[in-house]
């Protein structure tokens, strides 16, 4: 079970998503920003930070990276793929998935240990969780806030796409309280909270994270 | 563009200097000319006059600095690898691991431009700790503002959190704690202080000096521009030619901008060279730019250096010699490297992106020169420049008032009823002082990299170092500025044992300490009087408790017109622990049946005390006693007590008093608690006298702890249980305050300020 993540200059959470992987039980292959070469993983993580610095727009300049050509065309085949945080900014850059994430709507970097609702359990990354579940991870963002056009909006819920929502107070004006869904195969999810700084409770809020990684290595085991 | 050459600077002895508008006193500058034998260039005023400054070269502080090395005895020294005068203090922890860490002030900047001033102190900090050979982990944040009310509060508070946290965030650098005080002397003066701690291996200490005839010289990181050039600037012709496309000289602000992705980016890279073993010699670049990188690594390296000086990359055009040397660009590094080795680092740094190039090598002799496209414009012996600056002994004076200050005493202050004692617990939680700093500290991230074991609002901050060991350490920085202008000498012992305190609570052992020491002008002789008193007994302190000085960092001129900041000597306690698994967290209810514990006595201590400043605006007195060896054995507790896993939860006893903690103990564990105090109730809750900690005790473990306690000789009282079926804080006699109601009071005075 080979998981790769990937490093762009300006990636702070790689060794955060390569740790949650072993925690795991997978095995974390480290992928450079600049290579055409997925090394032959099961599955792709792009994890959280600052991509080129996001100074463009977050994950504008990522999406072109060689490395981001690779993971399109992996994940067109089915692989599965996850972005957090940036990685999601960058996937939705890419199109893998829809929408945009813009400015906190207190224009504040938001650092806090968040509430989420699992609204969808099918998905490569969610299977360990019970539909309904409700799970504490950090959320550290500046440009959280989902956006995305009303039809796209009501084709997510409609097909039960949104796969994470903010429980209590919206913590960055996100529609619909979202704040991870999936592609319409379920093998790609973003998400801006950090499920791999929740994977012991002696470093992260819980351990509550920990169950998207073991979904993954389910998921491909079964495939 | 005429170039000021030293064989012009020879031809025309007597051409008039601005050496004055650069801040050289006359006979500064006649000490220049006497170095050098002639007048100097353009380049060399601007670097003398950049490395002769009191930011660079300690010059007022250099005399009372010694005492912290002639305190320090072998013992203390045993653990230390690296000590003042080096980029960053070293400490071993055990295990090969080094820990290095160092505290600086970006004030000035940060109230002139408030989110570059800070993100830019959070840059300049970490490359230190880069330098010394370390993966930087960490950083904190010790920040002083004028009265929360205050309108210009608003300009500045919001703009260096957020400078701070963008900096931060970005560089992947979790932000484990620091300080926000309010007080009306730090208006128009806010102080900021940036703390950054590293781990390397021992073997892996980098220490900045040039080597080795024929070695390289290599500027890497960022391009050289026009900013951060301060009074270098006048050297500038104002009749500028027009070549460089402007008909006049474009000058920009002397605060520099931060550019934190180059900064990730180049730890990356440095991380990458060190491992790679391609390293002679490393530094950074900070205030006074490549003027101070290249005098220090040559007055510390064993021969000279000579660095053609055109071969800086710049990002302005036209720039003179003189700017190029004292421009103070950002995310800059200054590597020495071996001819064999150039092909290799270059490769290295193309892999991260990152512009390299080769500016000079190491030469033999003792001089320093540079040349502007071979024409010699800068010939120093480059010791005069960075070690051998002037030394003043300012005049001390201990100040007029001290006495009529200190004999102030808050006796006379009218003390509450008791039936006003409940609604003060609330009010006192909501003062800015010591309401919940939450809305400063969720805009850091605290989480990134997964070492992260504790975190601001916890006593101290914990990192932990050794995935396979758990082996970890904890940081704490204070200052109870208040305490200190009634008796800066105390008052600095008070800090250490503050930080001490806070690191040993949470269950490390302390080890080293660190410092910044912000004061007013060393030109007024009271100032330098509570300079030399926070100093001595800072010193004298660390000799009491045994651990040493590592670094420190002085900032001077913190004032307003004629009055002067309280005197603020930030102290960093650094602590190890064994296993971070056994941290001793802050809130109480993570076991079922808690009994609360109070260690250490309480007397009625009021002089400085927060009670004094928020419902009487008044400073006077004598601040709490200094009691470093009861400080030393509560240590000694604490830590037993984590090791042994008695304690559930701990949390010191500082500012606003037991109130304030028993607060705060209930808000973070989220759970009730009964309290019952005797003897006078308003000294009980608010009372400041120092080495007290409020300890949660399984009840399986409360006997065997408090035996523990009665055997060495701690006095501890128990005075209260934890309720996890409440949702209140209940003190016997006096009443209940709902958590809930508490709460809002506590975390709502800042968002209500300046959201």
């Amino acid at each position: 079970m080979r998981v790769g993540v990937i490093t762009f200059p300006g990636t702070l959470d790689d060794v955060d998503a390569e740790r949650a992987v072993r925690y795991a039980g997978g095995e974390a292959v480290k992928l450079w920003h600049a290579d055409h070469d997925l090394k032959d993983v099961d599955a792709v993580i792009v994890p959280g930070g600052f991509s080129y610095g996001d100074y463009l727009r977050c994950g504008a300049i990522a999406r072109f990276a060689p490395v981001m050509q690779e993971v399109v065309d992996a994940a067109k085949k089915g692989m599965p793929v996850l972005g957090i945080c940036n990685g999601f900014q960058i996937l939705c850059e890419a199109h893998l998935l829809p929408g945009a994430l813009i400015r906190n709507h207190k224009l504040h970097f938001v650092c806090r240990d968040q509430w989420l609702k699992v609204e969808n359990n099918s998905t490569a990354w969610t299977s360990r969780y019970d539909q309904g579940a409700e799970i504490l991870v950090p959320l550290k963002s500046g440009e959280g806030g989902y956006q995305a056009d009303r039809s796209t909006l009501d084709e997510l819920e409609g097909e039960g796409r949104v796969v994470f929502r903010y429980v209590g107070e919206n913590p960055n004006g996100s529609r619909n309280d979202i704040a991870g869904i999936t592609s319409a195969n379920g093998r790609v999810v973003g998400l801006m909270p950090h499920p791999e700084h929740a994977i012991d409770a002696l470093t992260g809020p819980t351990d509550d994270g920990l169950g998207m990684f073991l979904s993954l290595v389910d998921s491909v085991v079964k495939a | 563009m005429t170039v000021d050459t030293v064989k012009n600077a020879e031809n025309t002895p007597d051409q008039e200097q601005p050496y004055k508008e650069l801040g050289l006193k006359d006979d500064e500058y006649a000490r220049i000319k006497d170095i050098l034998g002639r007048r100097p260039t353009d380049a060399e005023l601007a670097m003398y006059s950049v490395m002769w400054s009191e930011h660079c070269s300690y010059k007022s502080s250099k005399v009372h600095l010694k005492y912290f090395s002639e305190t320090t005895t072998d013992e203390m020294r045993e653990k230390m690898l690296a000590g003042i005068g080096e980029n960053a203090g070293v400490v071993d922890i055990g295990d090969g691991w080094a820990i290095t860490f160092k505290a600086e002030s970006h004030n000035h900047p940060s109230y002139v431009e408030p989110y570059q001033g800070a993100a830019t102190g959070v840059g300049g900090i970490v490359r230190d700790i880069l330098a010394m050979g370390a993966r930087p982990l960490a950083v904190m944040d010790p920040l002083r503002f004028g009265p929360a009310d205050a309108p210009d509060t608003r300009r500045v508070l919001p703009g260096i959190v957020a400078g701070v946290g963008g900096y931060g965030n970005c560089l992947g650098l979790p932000n484990i704690g620091g300080e926000v005080v309010f007080d009306a002397t730090y208006a128009g003066n806010p102080l900021v202080n940036a703390l950054c701690v590293g781990a390397m291996r021992v073997e892996d200490l980098h220490l900045a000096h040039a080597s080795g005839t024929g070695n390289k010289v290599i500027l890497f990181g960022a391009r050289t521009g026009l900013d951060g050039i301060g009074g270098v600037s006048v050297l500038a012709s104002e009749t500028f030619d027009d070549s460089a496309g402007a008909g006049k000289r474009k000058k920009l602000p002397s605060v520099q901008v931060g550019d934190p992705f180059t900064e990730k980016v180049l730890i990356e890279c440095c991380l990458e060279l060190f491992a790679e073993r391609i390293v002679v010699g490393i530094q950074d670049l900070g205030g006074a730019g490549l003027a101070c990188a290249t005098s220090e690594l040559a007055s510390a390296g064993d021969g000279g250096m000579r660095v053609h000086l055109e071969r800086v990359p710049l990002r302005a055009t036209g720039m003179t010699p003189a700017e190029i040397l004292s421009s103070e660009s950002q995310e800059r590094m200054c590597a020495v490297v071996r001819p064999e080795d150039l092909d290799a680092f270059m490769a290295v740094c193309a892999k991260w992106d990152v512009i390299a190039t080769e500016i000079g090598e190491v030469t033999e002799g003792d001089r320093l020169v540079i040349t502007w496209h071979d024409e010699v414009v800068l010939d120093v012996p480059p010791r005069t420049v960075a070690h051998e600056g002037p030394v003043y002994d300012r005049p001390i004076v201990r100040p007029a008032d001290q006495d009529a200050l200190q004999a102030d005493l808050p006796d006379r202050l009218p003390r509450p009823a008791r039936d006003d004692l409940l609604p003060l617990i609330k009010s006192m939680a909501a003062s800015p002082n010591l309401a919940s700093k939450r809305w400063v500290t969720q805009q850091y991230d605290r989480y990134v990299r997964g070492g992260t074991v504790l975190a601001q609002p916890a006593d101290s901050g914990m990192i932990r170092i050794d995935e396979s060991t758990n082996r970890g350490v904890a940081l704490s920085t204070d200052c109870n500025g208040r305490y200190t202008k009634l008796d800066p000498y105390a008052g600095a012992q008070l800090a250490l044992a503050e930080a001490y305190r806070n690191v040993a609570t949470t269950g490390a052992t302390p080890v080293a300490v660190t410092n910044c020491l912000n004061f007013g002008s060393p030109e007024d002789p009271a100032v330098m009087w509570q300079f030399e008193q926070a100093v001595k007994g800072l010193a004298d302190g660390c000799v009491e408790l045994g651990i040493p000085v590592t670094g420190g960092n002085v900032s001077f001129y913190n004032q307003t017109g004629s009055t002067a900041i309280l005197p603020t000597p930030v102290v960093g306690v650094l602590g190890v622990i064994d296993d971070v698994r056994r941290r001793i967290p802050t809130g109480i209810g993570a076991e079922a049946g808690e009994t609360l514990l109070l260690l250490g006595e309480t007397r009625e201590e009021f002089g400085g005390s927060e009670w004094a400043h928020v419902v009487h605006g008044h400073l006077g007195g004598l601040p709490p006693k200094v009691d470093l060896a009861r400080e030393k054995l509560l240590g000694e507790v604490l830590v037993a007590g984590s090791r042994d896993g008695m304690l559930s939860a701990a949390h010191d006893l500082s500012d606003g008093g037991l109130a304030q903690a028993l607060v705060e103990t209930c808000l973070i564990g989220e759970v009730g608690a009964r309290v019952f105090l005797e003897g006078d109730l308003f000294t009980e809750l608010f009372s400041e006298s120092t080495a007290r900690v409020l300890v949660a005790v399984p009840r399986t473990e409360e006997l065997r702890f408090t035996d523990m306690c009665t055997a060495r000789g701690l006095p501890w009282r128990k005075v209260g249980v934890v309720d996890p079926e409440s949702d209140a804080l209940e003190i016997q006699e006096l009443g209940s305050l709902p958590l809930a109601e508490l709460r809002e009071a506590w975390e709502g005075t800042l968002p209500a300020l300046f959201d």
